[in-house]
């Protein structure tokens, strides 16, 4: 049934309707609601859940790696410099090759001090073999963090749900929470491939040297390699069930658009209305949102850009001295294609400044009229 | 769309109104949208919380620059922040002040005014120094719009206040019968 939820309390919903089994976390703003609830679920019984209270993120990770050895359902959630704690321990639950879920609500990183939205802090994370899936409204927040369990034991990857601060985690918004029965229907329970077993004991996480390493390493690979299409098949049981459907990616109106704006996250809902302007003035306007980050999905920006004459990514994050990331990793994905677009790099809405229609509007028209794009990200909406 | 924009302090309740008011519109049948404009939150520090309703899905997820209707919980703000920036000619302005404020401040726009403080200090909400007038500004709120209806408002805050919840649904009822045009 549909009621008006917060996008953290929809997550918290599936975190529910997904029988996990252990959880940890250490408090960081704005990602708390998602524990608070799913703290008092614990306490009330409403889930049969072990909720282990930590001192740091990092034990919190280590809580959750230890957790998933034994075979167990298991959740976190941080945000910002509560990831950047966790990211030794990233490395270790991917190599491990544990399916632990954890949302992340992009906050930015200080100093100067904020607790706003900005991506840098999830994606600095991309090299630790995490699957990342960036949540646009509340809706998709509780129907991918479902998603997740399901896609991260097919292939025994840590899964990450992303979330914006506040333009998602604090807003409310009408939300499908489904039944109990509909979610086991989905998402059956948790079957280890592996796990710590006192009756068989075993050593795990061994020294692994250099004539083993490399494969271990090939093996995380090859199971990212299998995560498009594994997603792709998990949607589709999704969709089955309740009728919804996301994608790696999402084109809107891109078939005969001359420019296709990219985006990530909730201002792919206001870039949206922006597209529907343009089309009613007469411009040939597109919108790809990315879903999926980490594996890329080359495959469908290839396909979708093809026809376009030009890009323009709006990142809201930085990798100081290269720019903005999506589209260094766009321009990656596209360079050895047979012919691609122009691809317009922008930074805007850094920190939790807003990126409004009239930001949107203005970066379009700044792509449109130049020939080609300068090397360097183009700053937007910068104070005087 | 329709666009509302809550001015208030923290610890008056702001946040909640604006989602009271959100669950109430949905019950009514629209779409909606609200969130805080999140400082690092204290009691006392100025809030601002928006709210959407369409009758079709809300795609734009931006801040609220040029309201429909603007609450205001405490009537000092309008002395030292530029809450009336943006809000559309011919908006609505809805106070709780005792008194009618000098119309010549609000020429392109609608007043309403409700004594929210004294109806929450009659219902004893909060404390005396400190009265959580919200659910009062829920009410006035549905009378100036003429939505939405009082029986969602009523259910809304049912759900949504667990304590002193027949105080807070009179505080509405009240304020909704007490709400002054100028």
């Amino acid at each position: 049934m549909k009621e008006v939820l917060e996008g953290s309390h929809a997550v918290s919903e599936a975190v529910r309707l997904a029988r996990v089994q252990v959880m940890s976390s250490y408090p960081i703003t704005p990602q708390t609601h998602i524990m608070e609830a799913l703290s008092e679920y614990c306490a009330d019984r409403r889930m049969n859940a072990r909720f282990i209270c930590v001192e740091s993120e990092h034990s919190a990770m280590a809580a959750v790696i230890g957790a998933s050895s034994t075979g167990v359902r298991t959740f976190t959630a941080t945000s910002s410099h509560g990831l950047a704690l966790m990211h030794e321990l990233l490395h270790w639950a991917s190599a491990a090759r544990l399916p632990i879920v954890m949302a992340e609500v992009n906050r930015a990183l200080g100093p100067g001090w904020n607790i706003w939205m900005d991506q840098t802090d999830s994606l600095s994370q991309r090299d630790t073999g995490w699957i990342q899936l960036y949540c646009a409204d509340a809706q998709e927040a509780l129907d991918t963090t479902l998603q997740a369990f399901r896609l991260a034991e097919m292939v025994n990857l840590p899964v990450m749900v992303v979330l914006d601060a506040f333009f998602l985690s604090h807003t409310y918004e009408p939300v499908d929470v489904p039944e109990q029965e509909d979610a086991d229907r989905f998402l059956p329970s948790f079957s280890p491939r592996f796990q710590i077993d006192t009756q068989n004991p075993c050593a795990i996480s061994q020294m692994a040297p250099p004539a083993y390493y490399m494969e271990m390493r090939h093996g995380i690979q090859m199971a990212m390699e299998q995560v498009a299409d594994r997603f792709e098949k998990t949607e589709a049981e999704f969709q089955a069930i309740f009728g919804r459907k996301y994608g790696r990616a999402e084109a809107v109106q891109c078939e005969d658009a001359e420019i296709i704006m990219v985006i990530v996250g909730t201002a792919a809902g206001t870039c949206r209305q922006v597209i529907a302007d343009l089309r009613a003035q007469g411009e040939k306007a597109g919108l790809l949102r990315l879903k999926m980050f980490r594996p890329f999905p080359t495959d469908l920006i290839r396909d979708i850009s093809g026809k376009a004459e030009k890009i323009a990514v709006i990142d809201r994050n930085c990798s100081f001295g290269a720019g903005g990331i999506f589209a260094q990793e766009i321009r990656a994905a596209l360079c050895n294609h047979d012919r691609h677009p122009h691809v317009f790099s922008y930074i805007a809405g850094l920190g939790g400044r807003d990126i409004t229609t009239e930001i949107l509007e203005e970066i379009y028209r700044m792509t449109r009229a130049a020939a080609a794009p300068e090397n360097e990200s183009v700053w937007v909406g910068l104070r005087n | 769309m329709q666009e509302i924009r809550f001015h208030g302090r923290g610890g008056q309740g702001t946040v909640l109104a604006s989602v009271i008011l959100a669950k109430a519109f949905f019950k009514a049948g629209y779409e909606v949208q609200t969130f805080p404009l999140f400082g690092v939150e204290r009691r006392g520090a100025p809030v601002e919380a928006y709210l959407r309703l369409d009758d079709k899905k809300i795609l734009i997820r931006s801040n609220v620059y040029t309201p429909d209707y603007l609450v205001v919980l405490d009537a000092k703000l309008l002395q030292t922040a530029d809450v009336t920036k943006g809000l559309k000619p011919g908006g609505m302005i809805l106070i709780n002040s005792p008194g009618i404020p000098d119309p010549k401040l609000f020429s392109d726009y609608r007043v309403a005014t409700v004594d929210a403080t004294q109806i929450a200090l009659r219902h004893h909400l909060g404390t005396r120094t400190h009265p959580i007038i919200n659910t009062a500004m829920i009410g006035a709120f549905a009378k100036i719009m003429g939505m939405p209806p009082a029986d969602t408002v009523a259910e809304a805050i049912e759900k949504e206040i667990p304590v002193k919840t027949s105080h807070n649904s009179d505080a509405a009822k009240e304020a909704y019968n007490e709400v002054r045009f100028s």
